[in-house]
């Protein structure tokens, strides 16, 4: 357990925070937290959303005030009362969200990040890093033309030439391919035998046990363990992770092919802007009864893609698109929703639900056409909040009932109602993206019951998703999505998390043709 | 010192209550105002808030003033809330007078029931057909419809001085540039006599009934708030966001063409080169005023009609320019923009932080 004395003495201890506390209205985000990193360690902070991670990593960055405790680096009491504090003592972090800009160079980014010019001994320097530390750049590549995994070594580089002794990598793989994890890993395994202390925030646990030397572990914003990963086991850190809710986590079995229900082919989609990817040769098929995944790295055309099927974009012909064999192509999202075919995409606020307005109000914006919620015309409310209320109940929505504002649930939350909406409604098919994204673990396991229980009655689902673990258990046949074209698909249980990072990749699957389902 | 704190969650409260600070705001510094230019300050705040309404002949004029205003503001609104900013109401209004003008003078000395009506349907078309040409640049060329509807109304100016100037002049009229009187059919019944109080008033309430059904309870006029609120989510809902532009666009025009045939064939009985004080412009304060509600339209509409009424008799009584109108429209709109900042905030005293 982390040590408990206020004075700290142990001399390896880069940082140590002690008692640190922090209440919002309504919630106490961190509850005497303590924590204590050394210099040459990758410390795992583990916890689910919602756990307290963001508030304790922004504490001791100096983006937010602790109500109570203290922080003591190398031995003596600090207060960090900013940023800029923070990366004076030697405390760099790597945000989830990157802050750069598309239009100018490696270079460029760099030096507005640090306040420097953007010269030759800065590019050098750069160069010096990336190869030490075996991060590839090009410090004249025009940002926009960088992967994402390119992006992030950027910003790490960033980090790096401020020579820190503590690096804060915030969700650093939730973006990234299996390979670029990979070579990310190498990366900072380098760094911390340099004698650097990195605090290592995530909620994938194998991750976590092949990375790191240690770990604290949130819940509900205490800690209620410190473990040493590498003897642990999967289970038993998401056991300590998530107490005794751990949702069970089986395979589905396999799924025998019947009729098909949804069919594109050929479909392609114009890019209007550099911003958006263009979607080309999309061919997929999904049966009933069947939950078809498409994995990706984000930005690869997964919204396109939603936006193409679900009709908020309508293709210039009819039969790329067929429900039961109907071409459906030419049809906008209302008249494709009355023929059976509902979504959910990835942004719940302003996107699947509008935050201004009511659950009930909300229910009515897509229900409207497969519920009748209307009489002679007008909006019945009445009929509307039975319905918003149906979907609260079933999906155990915790919300102050039909009348709240959409903008007032909490992520989690609004997803399950965003979910059951749809559901309740019975479509024949339902196209669904990133459905547990930010979504806590009961939260997630409610929502993926739902959509194997929505297969199961006979209805195909297309799942989009950047969550390999959730594909891998929920889907039936897997492909994926890079820069606007799908890979062929293959029977989920017949491939690893390896071949799906391939696939990811742009790759075709060597050798394992015999296993595509074509 | 004073901060400034953020809600929890906008202030449903201060929604209805900034436009009455607002409103309270803008009478003390227009009492101001009037000490700084040595008015007695009780004798103008009579002569601009209770003289105009003290008689029948008085509340009458403010329904003459707040039909167009009213009718033309609930239309605006349904726009507003769908984030498409019809600024050029004025001239709308101006092509449905001219459109109305044109049917009464074609029928001129003829003795029916239906001249009214069609001269009505006219002006509809008439606003409508002005709106349609920022519609169709939006919707076609993605033209912003602030630009195009505002300088719209300049074109329409100018071609209401030509016709009444050309065309449309009274052959008997001195070359005044004025229509010919309209008949007695092509003009409006009075509702109340001895007054210049018209249908129009009725048809005013009228729409602000249908505005607010429209609004609460119809699909379209969800279909509009969403739009507004999140366009993303009503694509997704399958709502054509080029449909909704038309609608709210020709909405607002077909309003305002109504708002300027009423005034034609209502309190003026002809063409002229002017036939509305801003009407088109003040609109928009009452929209906002009247929180993009038609029921606080109508309220707003009532209060900016009374703030026409007041700058006349500020000029009669007081000799005051009657800029002061403009004036006090114009710190009106300010002081909501204003006090619209508590809806989303609240105003907390701080003591310093010591560092």
């Amino acid at each position: 357990m982390p040590p408990t004395s206020s004075q700290n003495t142990d001399a390896s201890a880069l940082v140590a925070l002690h008692n640190i506390s922090k209440a919002y209205p309504g919630v106490l985000a961190n509850d005497a937290v303590n924590l204590v990193l050394e210099a040459g360690s990758i410390h795992a902070l583990l916890g689910e959303n919602g756990a307290g991670k963001s508030t304790l990593v922004k504490i001791l960055y100096g983006l937010l005030a602790p109500d109570t405790g203290t922080i003591h680096w190398q031995g003596q009491q600090v207060s960090i009362t900013e940023p800029n504090v923070a990366r004076q003592l030697g405390i760099a972090m790597v945000f989830q969200h990157f802050s750069l800009f598309d239009s100018l160079n490696v270079l460029e980014n760099i030096a507005l990040g640090m306040g420097v010019k953007a010269d030759d001994t800065l590019a050098r320097r750069i160069v010096e890093v990336s190869e030490r530390y075996g991060l590839p750049l090009d410090p004249q590549r025009s940002v926009y033309t960088l992967s994402v995994g390119a992006r992030q070594r950027i910003e790490i580089v960033r980090c790096l030439l401020q020579d820190p002794k503590l690096l804060i990598m915030d969700e650093p793989t939730s973006v990234l391919t299996p390979q670029e994890v990979g070579d990310l890993f190498e990366t900072l395994n380098v760094l911390a035998e340099d004698g650097m202390a990195i605090l290592y925030i995530s909620h994938k646990l194998e991750e976590i046990r092949t990375l790191c030397s240690a770990a604290t572990i949130l819940r509900g914003g205490r800690v209620v363990a410190a473990a040493d990963p590498r003897q642990e086991s999967v289970a038993s850190l998401a056991a300590l992770m998530m107490g005794d809710e751990l949702p069970p986590s089986s395979m589905r079995k396999p799924h025998k092919g019947t009729a098909r229900v949804f069919e594109v082919a050929e479909l392609n989609v114009l890019a209007p802007d550099a911003n958006t990817v263009g979607l080309r040769d999309i061919n997929l098929h999904v049966s009933a009864g069947e939950i078809l995944g498409i994995a990706g790295v984000a930005g690869n055309g997964q919204d396109e893609l939603l936006q193409a099927l679900a009709g908020e974009r309508i293709s210039d012909e009819a039969v790329p698109i067929k429900l039961d064999g109907r071409p459906l192509g030419k049809l906008d999202a209302g008249a494709r929703r009355r023929r059976s075919l509902c979504c959910v995409p990835e942004e719940r606020l302003g996107h699947a639900a509008v935050p201004s307005l009511s659950l009930t109000e909300n229910v009515f914006l897509t229900g409207h056409h497969r519920r009748d919620l209307r009489t002679f015309g007008l909006i019945s409310y009445g009929r509307s909040k039975r319905f918003a209320q149906d979907v609260i109940d079933q999906f155990n929505v915790q919300c102050q009932g039909p009348e709240a504002l959409a903008s007032s649930l909490s992520g989690g939350n609004l997803q399950k109602f965003i979910v059951g909406r749809e559901i309740m409604q019975a479509p024949r098919v339902l196209v669904i993206s990133q459905p547990t994204w930010g979504v806590d673990a009961g939260a997630a396991a409610a929502i993926h019951k739902a959509i194997v229980e929505l297969a199961a009655q006979g209805s195909a689902v297309l799942l989009i998703s950047q969550d390999l673990d959730e594909l891998m258990q929920a889907t039936d046949r897997i492909g994926a999505l890079c820069a606007g074209r799908l890979s062929d698909f293959y029977l989920t249980r017949d491939v690893t998390v390896q071949q799906v990072g391939l696939l990811m990749g742009g790759e075709a699957l060597a050798g394992a043709h015999d296993g595509v389902v074509a | 010192m004073i901060a400034l704190q953020k809600r929890a969650r906008p202030s449903q409260l201060m929604g209805y209550l900034a436009p009455v600070i607002a409103l309270g705001i803008t009478i003390l510094a227009g009492l101001v105002l009037f000490a700084a230019l040595s008015v007695p300050v009780g004798a103008a705040f009579h002569a601009f808030f209770i003289e105009p309404i003290s008689s029948l002949y008085g509340l009458a004029e403010l329904g003459v003033k707040a039909a167009p205003l009213i009718i033309i503001a609930v239309a605006l609104s349904i726009g507003f809330r769908a984030q498409v900013w019809n600024i050029g109401a004025e001239g709308q209004l101006i092509l449905g007078g001219i459109a109305g003008s044109v049917v009464a003078l074609a029928f001129y000395e003829v003795e029916a029931w239906y001249v009214l009506p069609a001269m009505m349907i006219a002006g509809v078309l008439g606003g409508m057909s002005w709106a349609a040409i920022p519609a169709l640049l939006k919707t076609r060329f993605g033209v912003n419809e602030i630009l195009t509807s505002l300088m719209l109304t300049y074109v329409a100016v100018l071609l209401l001085s030509y016709l009444v100037s050309g065309p449309m002049r009274d052959p008997d009229g001195f070359n005044f540039p004025e229509s010919r009187l309209f008949h007695d059919a092509a003009t409006l019944p009075k509702i109340l006599s001895g007054t210049r109080l018209h249908i129009g008033a009725l048809v005013a309430l009228a729409l602000v009934v249908a505005g607010w059904v429209l609004l609460s309870r119809t699909l379209l006029g969800f279909a509009l708030r969403v739009n507004g609120a999140a366009p993303k989510a009503g694509s997704h809902a399958g709502f054509n966001q080029s449909r909704l532009v038309w609608v709210a666009l020709l909405l607002g025009g077909g309003a305002a063409g109504l708002a300027g045939l009423l005034e034609v064939a209502g309190p003026i009985g002809q063409l002229l080169p002017t036939i509305s004080p801003g009407y088109g412009f003040t609109a928009i304060i009452v929209a906002f005023l009247g929180r993009l509600h038609p029921v606080g339209v109508l309220f707003a509409g009532l209060v900016m009609a009374l703030s026409y009424l007041g700058g006349e008799s500020a000029q009669i009584t007081l000799n005051l320019p009657l800029a002061v109108t403009g004036v006090f429209q114009g710190m009106l709109l300010f002081f909501l923009l204003a006090t619209d900042v508590l809806i989303n905030y609240s105003i907390v005293w701080r003591a310093r932080r010591v560092a």
